[in-house]
Protein backbone atom coordinates (compact mmCIF):
# COMPACT_ATOMS: atom_id res chain seq x y z
CA UNK A 1 0.00 0.00 0.00
CA UNK A 2 1.53 3.50 -0.68
CA UNK A 3 2.10 5.79 1.83
CA UNK A 4 0.04 8.55 2.15
CA UNK A 5 1.00 11.66 0.09
CA UNK A 6 3.56 13.75 2.02
CA UNK A 7 4.35 10.27 4.09
CA UNK A 8 1.58 10.88 6.74
CA UNK A 9 -2.17 10.20 7.21
CA UNK A 10 -3.00 13.95 8.30
CA UNK A 11 -5.44 13.28 11.48
CA UNK A 12 -6.76 16.49 12.89
CA UNK A 13 -9.87 15.50 15.22
CA UNK A 14 -10.46 16.85 18.48
CA UNK A 15 -14.33 15.88 19.38
CA UNK A 16 -13.66 17.42 23.06
CA UNK A 17 -13.09 20.72 21.96
CA UNK A 18 -15.38 23.33 23.31
CA UNK A 19 -16.53 25.85 21.10
CA UNK A 20 -18.90 27.60 23.48
CA UNK A 21 -17.15 31.21 23.73
CA UNK A 22 -15.42 31.02 19.95
CA UNK A 23 -17.10 33.20 16.58
CA UNK A 24 -19.07 31.06 14.33
CA UNK A 25 -18.69 31.17 10.93
CA UNK A 26 -21.95 29.43 8.67
CA UNK A 27 -19.88 27.55 5.01
CA UNK A 28 -21.66 25.60 2.69
CA UNK A 29 -21.77 22.38 2.36
CA UNK A 30 -19.04 22.03 -0.21
CA UNK A 31 -16.53 24.07 2.08
CA UNK A 32 -17.58 21.68 5.07
CA UNK A 33 -16.89 18.82 2.98
CA UNK A 34 -13.57 19.64 2.50
CA UNK A 35 -13.29 20.65 5.98
CA UNK A 36 -13.51 16.87 7.00
CA UNK A 37 -11.60 16.38 4.07
CA UNK A 38 -8.55 17.61 5.30
CA UNK A 39 -9.49 16.76 9.02
CA UNK A 40 -8.98 12.80 7.70
CA UNK A 41 -6.56 13.44 5.71
CA UNK A 42 -7.90 12.84 2.39
CA UNK A 43 -6.36 15.63 1.39
CA UNK A 44 -3.13 14.78 3.09
CA UNK A 45 -0.82 16.70 3.40
CA UNK A 46 -2.92 19.56 3.86
CA UNK A 47 -3.64 20.68 7.94
CA UNK A 48 -6.32 23.69 6.21
CA UNK A 49 -6.88 25.85 3.89
CA UNK A 50 -3.67 27.25 2.01
CA UNK A 51 -1.91 30.22 2.86
CA UNK A 52 -0.42 32.30 -0.01
CA UNK A 53 2.80 30.49 -0.45
CA UNK A 54 1.41 27.45 -1.05
CA UNK A 55 -1.70 29.24 -3.01
CA UNK A 56 0.71 30.75 -5.53
CA UNK A 57 2.99 27.37 -5.78
CA UNK A 58 0.11 25.55 -6.57
CA UNK A 59 -1.01 28.18 -9.55
CA UNK A 60 2.19 28.32 -11.20
CA UNK A 61 3.66 24.96 -10.49
CA UNK A 62 1.05 22.82 -9.66
CA UNK A 63 3.64 21.75 -6.41
CA UNK A 64 2.71 22.88 -2.70
CA UNK A 65 5.43 25.16 -1.68
CA UNK A 66 7.43 22.18 -0.24
CA UNK A 67 7.68 20.81 -4.02
CA UNK A 68 4.95 17.92 -3.60
CA UNK A 69 2.47 17.71 -6.26
CA UNK A 70 -0.95 19.32 -5.87
CA UNK A 71 -2.78 20.91 -8.39
CA UNK A 72 -5.75 22.22 -7.31
CA UNK A 73 -6.26 25.01 -4.61
CA UNK A 74 -7.87 24.65 -1.44
CA UNK A 75 -8.83 27.70 -0.59
CA UNK A 76 -11.55 29.02 1.91
CA UNK A 77 -12.99 32.78 0.58
CA UNK A 78 -14.21 34.91 2.95
CA UNK A 79 -15.07 38.55 3.30
CA UNK A 80 -16.14 39.16 7.05
CA UNK A 81 -14.83 40.90 9.99
CA UNK A 82 -11.93 38.72 11.11
CA UNK A 83 -8.38 39.07 11.13
CA UNK A 84 -5.01 36.81 11.62
CA UNK A 85 -4.30 35.24 14.77
CA UNK A 86 -8.08 35.02 15.19
CA UNK A 87 -9.45 31.54 16.32
CA UNK A 88 -12.71 30.56 14.37
CA UNK A 89 -15.67 27.81 14.25
CA UNK A 90 -16.64 26.98 10.56
CA UNK A 91 -19.79 25.33 11.10
CA UNK A 92 -21.71 23.38 7.61
CA UNK A 93 -25.59 23.06 7.39
CA UNK A 94 -24.64 19.69 7.76
CA UNK A 95 -23.45 20.02 11.34
CA UNK A 96 -19.72 19.55 10.47
CA UNK A 97 -18.07 22.02 13.04
CA UNK A 98 -14.65 22.56 13.05
CA UNK A 99 -12.30 25.24 14.19
CA UNK A 100 -10.05 27.36 12.18
CA UNK A 101 -6.84 29.18 13.04
CA UNK A 102 -6.78 32.23 10.61
CA UNK A 103 -2.91 32.57 9.84
CA UNK A 104 -3.18 34.67 6.71
CA UNK A 105 -5.75 37.04 4.81
CA UNK A 106 -4.62 37.61 1.29
CA UNK A 107 -6.19 39.00 -1.80
CA UNK A 108 -5.77 36.84 -5.16
CA UNK A 109 -6.46 37.98 -8.89
CA UNK A 110 -9.33 35.73 -10.31
CA UNK A 111 -8.30 35.68 -13.85
CA UNK A 112 -5.07 34.41 -13.07
CA UNK A 113 -6.86 32.07 -11.13
CA UNK A 114 -8.80 30.86 -13.59
CA UNK A 115 -6.43 30.67 -16.47
CA UNK A 116 -3.77 28.61 -14.68
CA UNK A 117 -6.21 25.99 -13.29
CA UNK A 118 -8.86 25.73 -15.60
CA UNK A 119 -7.10 27.19 -18.71
CA UNK A 120 -9.93 29.74 -19.94
CA UNK A 121 -11.28 32.36 -18.48
CA UNK A 122 -14.69 31.73 -20.22
CA UNK A 123 -17.41 32.23 -17.65
CA UNK A 124 -19.65 29.55 -19.18
CA UNK A 125 -17.15 27.05 -17.62
CA UNK A 126 -18.64 25.68 -14.40
CA UNK A 127 -15.27 26.30 -12.68
CA UNK A 128 -14.67 30.31 -13.64
CA UNK A 129 -18.41 30.62 -12.76
CA UNK A 130 -17.88 29.51 -9.66
CA UNK A 131 -14.85 31.40 -8.96
CA UNK A 132 -16.28 35.00 -10.43
CA UNK A 133 -18.71 34.55 -7.53
CA UNK A 134 -16.06 33.47 -4.97
CA UNK A 135 -15.34 36.52 -1.83
CA UNK A 136 -12.63 38.74 -2.92
CA UNK A 137 -10.16 37.21 -0.20
CA UNK A 138 -8.72 33.93 0.91
CA UNK A 139 -8.17 32.91 4.47
CA UNK A 140 -5.39 30.30 5.16
CA UNK A 141 -4.58 28.59 8.15
CA UNK A 142 -4.92 25.02 10.18
CA UNK A 143 -8.09 23.47 10.72
CA UNK A 144 -9.70 20.90 13.28
CA UNK A 145 -12.52 19.30 13.44
CA UNK A 146 -14.26 19.14 16.09
CA UNK A 147 -17.85 17.65 14.98
CA UNK A 148 -18.74 15.66 11.86
CA UNK A 149 -21.21 16.45 9.65
CA UNK A 150 -24.64 14.18 9.30
CA UNK A 151 -25.40 13.05 5.46
CA UNK A 152 -27.74 11.06 3.33
CA UNK A 153 -25.01 8.56 2.20
CA UNK A 154 -23.00 7.93 5.21
CA UNK A 155 -23.04 4.36 4.87
CA UNK A 156 -20.81 4.70 1.82
CA UNK A 157 -18.36 7.66 3.63
CA UNK A 158 -15.19 5.84 4.40
CA UNK A 159 -12.52 7.85 5.75
CA UNK A 160 -8.68 6.78 4.36
CA UNK A 161 -7.81 5.05 7.47
CA UNK A 162 -10.50 2.46 7.41
CA UNK A 163 -10.07 2.02 3.59
CA UNK A 164 -6.74 1.45 4.43
CA UNK A 165 -7.47 -1.25 7.19
CA UNK A 166 -10.22 -2.55 4.40
CA UNK A 167 -7.85 -3.08 1.90
CA UNK A 168 -5.32 -4.82 4.28
CA UNK A 169 -7.94 -6.72 5.54
CA UNK A 170 -9.25 -8.26 2.34
CA UNK A 171 -5.60 -8.82 1.76
CA UNK A 172 -5.48 -6.59 -1.28
CA UNK A 173 -2.37 -4.72 -2.37
CA UNK A 174 -2.85 -3.92 -5.71
CA UNK A 175 -5.58 -1.42 -5.75
CA UNK A 176 -6.81 0.29 -8.82
CA UNK A 177 -9.40 3.61 -8.17
CA UNK A 178 -12.27 4.40 -10.56
CA UNK A 179 -13.08 7.98 -10.18
CA UNK A 180 -17.04 8.51 -11.21
CA UNK A 181 -19.50 11.44 -11.36
CA UNK A 182 -21.93 8.74 -13.19
CA UNK A 183 -24.13 5.79 -13.73
CA UNK A 184 -22.30 3.14 -15.33
CA UNK A 185 -23.05 2.23 -18.75
CA UNK A 186 -20.73 -0.86 -20.52
CA UNK A 187 -18.15 1.27 -21.35
CA UNK A 188 -17.34 2.65 -17.76
CA UNK A 189 -17.85 -1.63 -16.47
CA UNK A 190 -14.78 -2.91 -19.34
CA UNK A 191 -12.34 -0.14 -17.92
CA UNK A 192 -12.91 -1.56 -14.34
CA UNK A 193 -12.91 -5.00 -14.82
CA UNK A 194 -9.81 -4.39 -17.70
CA UNK A 195 -7.64 -2.71 -14.93
CA UNK A 196 -9.09 -5.45 -12.59
CA UNK A 197 -7.99 -8.46 -14.21
CA UNK A 198 -4.48 -7.02 -13.13
CA UNK A 199 -4.75 -6.17 -9.86
CA UNK A 200 -6.14 -7.61 -6.46
CA UNK A 201 -9.35 -5.12 -6.05
CA UNK A 202 -11.29 -2.42 -7.53
CA UNK A 203 -11.97 1.54 -5.50
CA UNK A 204 -15.61 2.76 -7.49
CA UNK A 205 -15.25 5.64 -5.96
CA UNK A 206 -18.28 8.42 -7.05
CA UNK A 207 -17.64 11.73 -5.78
CA UNK A 208 -20.66 13.42 -4.29
CA UNK A 209 -21.20 16.94 -3.78
CA UNK A 210 -21.93 20.31 -5.71
CA UNK A 211 -22.40 19.09 -9.50
CA UNK A 212 -23.85 20.65 -12.84
CA UNK A 213 -27.57 20.75 -13.78
CA UNK A 214 -28.30 18.01 -15.96
CA UNK A 215 -25.51 15.63 -13.80
CA UNK A 216 -27.27 12.77 -12.41
CA UNK A 217 -28.32 12.53 -8.79
CA UNK A 218 -26.04 11.17 -6.19
CA UNK A 219 -28.53 8.65 -5.01
CA UNK A 220 -28.88 7.56 -8.65
CA UNK A 221 -25.50 6.97 -9.32
CA UNK A 222 -25.19 4.96 -5.96
CA UNK A 223 -28.05 2.89 -5.70
CA UNK A 224 -27.12 2.28 -10.10
CA UNK A 225 -23.60 1.07 -8.61
CA UNK A 226 -25.19 -1.25 -5.89
CA UNK A 227 -27.35 -2.65 -8.55
CA UNK A 228 -24.20 -3.18 -11.15
CA UNK A 229 -21.60 -4.73 -8.47
CA UNK A 230 -24.81 -7.04 -6.99
CA UNK A 231 -25.02 -8.71 -10.23
CA UNK A 232 -22.00 -8.57 -11.99
CA UNK A 233 -18.71 -7.94 -9.98
CA UNK A 234 -17.13 -10.35 -7.46
CA UNK A 235 -18.02 -9.21 -3.79
CA UNK A 236 -14.47 -9.89 -2.86
CA UNK A 237 -13.06 -7.60 -5.80
CA UNK A 238 -14.97 -3.97 -5.51
CA UNK A 239 -15.30 -1.86 -2.77
CA UNK A 240 -17.54 1.28 -3.50
CA UNK A 241 -17.65 4.38 -1.25
CA UNK A 242 -18.01 7.78 -1.55
CA UNK A 243 -15.92 10.98 -1.92
CA UNK A 244 -17.29 14.13 -0.62
CA UNK A 245 -16.18 17.21 -2.48
CA UNK A 246 -17.41 19.22 -5.21
CA UNK A 247 -16.50 18.47 -9.10
CA UNK A 248 -14.02 21.75 -10.08
CA UNK A 249 -14.31 20.64 -13.78
CA UNK A 250 -10.34 21.66 -13.94
CA UNK A 251 -9.68 18.57 -16.25
CA UNK A 252 -5.85 17.61 -16.65
CA UNK A 253 -4.99 19.26 -13.27
CA UNK A 254 -8.38 17.72 -11.44
CA UNK A 255 -7.08 14.20 -12.84
CA UNK A 256 -3.37 14.76 -10.62
CA UNK A 257 -5.90 15.97 -7.81
CA UNK A 258 -8.43 12.81 -7.98
CA UNK A 259 -5.35 10.48 -8.46
CA UNK A 260 -3.19 11.82 -5.48
CA UNK A 261 -6.73 11.83 -3.36
CA UNK A 262 -7.19 8.05 -3.90
CA UNK A 263 -3.60 7.52 -3.12
CA UNK A 264 -4.28 8.63 0.38
CA UNK A 265 -7.15 6.14 0.35
CA UNK A 266 -4.49 3.42 0.22
CA UNK A 267 -4.46 3.06 -3.38
CA UNK A 268 -1.34 2.20 -5.86
CA UNK A 269 -3.25 2.24 -9.22
CA UNK A 270 -6.27 5.33 -10.87
CA UNK A 271 -8.15 4.51 -14.27
CA UNK A 272 -7.86 7.87 -16.46
CA UNK A 273 -10.35 8.06 -19.09
CA UNK A 274 -11.33 10.21 -22.01
CA UNK A 275 -11.60 13.58 -21.03
CA UNK A 276 -11.32 13.12 -16.97
CA UNK A 277 -12.47 15.98 -15.41
CA UNK A 278 -13.31 18.00 -18.18
CA UNK A 279 -16.70 19.93 -19.49
CA UNK A 280 -17.99 21.05 -23.00
CA UNK A 281 -14.52 21.13 -25.09
CA UNK A 282 -12.16 23.04 -22.73
CA UNK A 283 -9.75 20.18 -23.13
CA UNK A 284 -7.91 17.87 -25.44
CA UNK A 285 -9.60 14.24 -25.03
CA UNK A 286 -6.39 12.99 -23.78
CA UNK A 287 -4.57 16.03 -22.09
CA UNK A 288 -5.75 14.62 -18.57
CA UNK A 289 -3.29 11.58 -19.72
CA UNK A 290 -0.35 13.88 -20.74
CA UNK A 291 0.26 15.35 -17.54
CA UNK A 292 1.03 13.03 -15.75
CA UNK A 293 4.58 13.15 -17.59
CA UNK A 294 5.66 15.91 -15.20
CA UNK A 295 4.54 14.15 -11.85
CA UNK A 296 7.18 11.55 -11.91
CA UNK A 297 6.81 11.80 -8.03
CA UNK A 298 3.22 11.35 -7.78
CA UNK A 299 3.20 7.81 -6.23
CA UNK A 300 0.05 6.34 -7.53
CA UNK A 301 0.62 4.99 -11.24
CA UNK A 302 -2.38 6.07 -13.71
CA UNK A 303 -4.00 3.73 -16.10
CA UNK A 304 -4.92 5.34 -19.08
CA UNK A 305 -7.64 3.62 -21.21
CA UNK A 306 -9.31 4.62 -24.14
CA UNK A 307 -12.82 4.53 -24.51
CA UNK A 308 -13.97 1.02 -24.88
CA UNK A 309 -17.03 0.42 -27.62
CA UNK A 310 -18.74 -2.67 -29.45
CA UNK A 311 -17.42 -4.14 -32.33
CA UNK A 312 -20.40 -6.13 -34.18
CA UNK A 313 -16.68 -8.10 -35.98
CA UNK A 314 -15.18 -8.92 -33.23
CA UNK A 315 -18.54 -9.49 -31.55
CA UNK A 316 -17.03 -8.01 -28.11
CA UNK A 317 -16.40 -5.11 -25.91
CA UNK A 318 -13.25 -3.49 -27.38
CA UNK A 319 -11.20 -0.24 -27.95
CA UNK A 320 -8.81 1.46 -30.49
CA UNK A 321 -6.28 -0.63 -29.48
CA UNK A 322 -7.58 -4.06 -29.93
CA UNK A 323 -9.97 -4.08 -33.08
CA UNK A 324 -8.82 -3.86 -36.27
CA UNK A 325 -11.93 -3.03 -37.98
CA UNK A 326 -13.76 0.33 -39.15
CA UNK A 327 -15.99 2.67 -37.77
CA UNK A 328 -19.01 1.05 -39.01
CA UNK A 329 -18.92 -1.51 -37.25
CA UNK A 330 -19.12 -0.01 -33.80
CA UNK A 331 -21.24 1.21 -31.37
CA UNK A 332 -20.09 3.62 -29.47
CA UNK A 333 -21.18 4.30 -25.62
CA UNK A 334 -22.42 7.56 -26.02
CA UNK A 335 -23.52 8.97 -22.66
CA UNK A 336 -25.52 12.01 -24.28
CA UNK A 337 -27.27 9.21 -26.09
CA UNK A 338 -28.33 6.87 -23.07
CA UNK A 339 -29.13 9.96 -21.17
CA UNK A 340 -31.80 10.71 -24.20
CA UNK A 341 -33.18 7.38 -24.14
CA UNK A 342 -33.56 7.31 -20.57
CA UNK A 343 -35.13 10.72 -20.34
CA UNK A 344 -37.78 9.54 -22.97
CA UNK A 345 -38.61 6.73 -20.63
CA UNK A 346 -37.15 4.51 -23.27
CA UNK A 347 -35.37 1.34 -21.74
CA UNK A 348 -31.04 1.36 -23.32
CA UNK A 349 -30.43 -1.79 -24.78
CA UNK A 350 -28.60 -4.00 -22.85
CA UNK A 351 -25.27 -3.81 -25.35
CA UNK A 352 -24.93 -0.63 -23.72
CA UNK A 353 -26.57 -0.82 -19.83
CA UNK A 354 -26.85 -3.23 -17.88
CA UNK A 355 -30.97 -3.78 -17.53
CA UNK A 356 -30.63 -3.75 -13.89
CA UNK A 357 -28.71 -0.09 -14.27
CA UNK A 358 -31.34 0.64 -15.96
CA UNK A 359 -34.35 0.01 -14.49
CA UNK A 360 -32.95 1.69 -11.14
CA UNK A 361 -32.47 4.83 -13.21
CA UNK A 362 -35.77 4.58 -14.56
CA UNK A 363 -37.48 3.80 -11.78
CA UNK A 364 -36.98 7.76 -10.96
CA UNK A 365 -39.54 10.32 -11.79
CA UNK A 366 -36.24 12.89 -12.61
CA UNK A 367 -32.84 11.27 -12.03
CA UNK A 368 -30.80 14.61 -12.94
CA UNK A 369 -29.82 17.42 -10.67
CA UNK A 370 -31.98 20.14 -11.58
CA UNK B 1 8.93 25.05 -16.97
CA UNK B 2 10.81 27.22 -18.91
CA UNK B 3 14.21 28.69 -17.58
CA UNK B 4 14.11 32.46 -16.64
CA UNK B 5 10.51 32.59 -16.95
CA UNK B 6 8.92 31.76 -13.70
CA UNK B 7 9.05 35.00 -11.79
CA UNK B 8 7.03 33.44 -9.03
CA UNK B 9 8.80 30.70 -8.10
CA UNK B 10 11.80 29.80 -5.88
CA UNK B 11 14.83 28.56 -7.80
CA UNK B 12 18.38 27.46 -6.96
CA UNK B 13 21.36 26.83 -9.08
CA UNK B 14 23.24 23.57 -9.06
CA UNK B 15 26.16 22.89 -10.72
CA UNK B 16 26.53 19.85 -12.87
CA UNK B 17 29.60 19.16 -15.75
CA UNK B 18 29.64 20.76 -18.91
CA UNK B 19 29.55 17.69 -20.55
CA UNK B 20 26.58 16.16 -18.85
CA UNK B 21 24.52 19.02 -19.91
CA UNK B 22 25.74 18.45 -22.86
CA UNK B 23 24.67 15.07 -22.93
CA UNK B 24 20.80 16.35 -21.60
CA UNK B 25 21.24 18.84 -24.31
CA UNK B 26 21.57 16.12 -27.14
CA UNK B 27 19.05 13.61 -24.93
CA UNK B 28 15.94 15.86 -24.84
CA UNK B 29 15.78 17.14 -28.24
CA UNK B 30 12.15 16.98 -29.61
CA UNK B 31 11.37 14.99 -26.31
CA UNK B 32 8.30 17.49 -24.06
CA UNK B 33 11.42 18.50 -22.08
CA UNK B 34 12.10 22.31 -22.88
CA UNK B 35 15.72 22.53 -20.95
CA UNK B 36 18.05 21.01 -19.31
CA UNK B 37 17.35 22.39 -15.84
CA UNK B 38 13.18 20.19 -16.58
CA UNK B 39 15.07 17.52 -17.27
CA UNK B 40 17.21 16.93 -14.07
CA UNK B 41 14.42 18.38 -12.06
CA UNK B 42 12.25 15.47 -13.17
CA UNK B 43 15.02 12.61 -12.79
CA UNK B 44 15.69 13.59 -9.37
CA UNK B 45 12.23 13.81 -8.66
CA UNK B 46 11.54 10.00 -9.59
CA UNK B 47 14.63 9.15 -8.46
CA UNK B 48 14.07 10.45 -5.12
CA UNK B 49 10.05 9.29 -5.41
CA UNK B 50 11.65 5.92 -5.82
CA UNK B 51 13.38 5.52 -2.47
CA UNK B 52 11.08 6.77 -0.29
CA UNK B 53 9.82 4.38 2.28
CA UNK B 54 6.75 2.70 2.88
CA UNK B 55 5.26 3.94 6.03
CA UNK B 56 3.26 2.00 8.44
CA UNK B 57 -0.21 3.01 9.94
CA UNK B 58 0.15 3.27 13.13
CA UNK B 59 -3.27 1.92 15.00
CA UNK B 60 -3.89 0.71 18.62
CA UNK B 61 -5.45 -2.66 18.84
CA UNK B 62 -7.96 -0.65 19.94
CA UNK B 63 -8.84 1.23 17.79
CA UNK B 64 -8.26 -0.88 14.56
CA UNK B 65 -10.85 -3.47 16.09
CA UNK B 66 -13.14 -0.64 15.94
CA UNK B 67 -12.72 0.30 12.75
CA UNK B 68 -13.28 -3.19 11.75
CA UNK B 69 -16.59 -3.20 13.50
CA UNK B 70 -17.81 0.05 11.83
CA UNK B 71 -16.83 -1.46 8.34
CA UNK B 72 -18.96 -5.22 9.28
CA UNK B 73 -21.80 -3.03 10.46
CA UNK B 74 -21.70 -0.91 7.16
CA UNK B 75 -21.57 -4.47 4.73
CA UNK B 76 -17.59 -3.88 3.71
CA UNK B 77 -16.08 -6.78 5.87
CA UNK B 78 -17.70 -10.12 6.46
ZN1 LIG C 1 -13.47 -5.14 -34.24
Amino acid sequence: MPAPHGGKLIRRVDENKNIDDIEKIKVSRDLAHDLENIAYGVFSPLEGFMCREDFESVLHHMRLANDLPWTIPIVFDFDGNIKEGDEVALVGENGTVAIMNIEEIYSYDKKEYAEKVFRTTDIAHPGVKKLTEMKEKLVGGKITLVKEGKEEFDKYYLKPYETRILFKEKGWRDIVAFQTRNVPHIGHEYVQKTALTFVDGVFINPIIGKKKKGDFKDEVILKAYDALIEHYYLKDRAVLAILKTEMRYAGPREAIFHAIVRKNFGCTHFIVGRDHAGVGNYYGPYDAHEIFNEFPDLGITPIFFKSFFYCKKCGGVVNEKICPHDKEHHVYYSGTAIRKMLMSGEMPPETMMRKEVAEIIMSYDNPFVD
Amino acid sequence: MTEGKEEKGKYTTVSIPTPLAEKIKKRIEGTGFNSISSYVTYVLRELLASMEEEEEEAFSKEDEEKIKERLRALGYLD
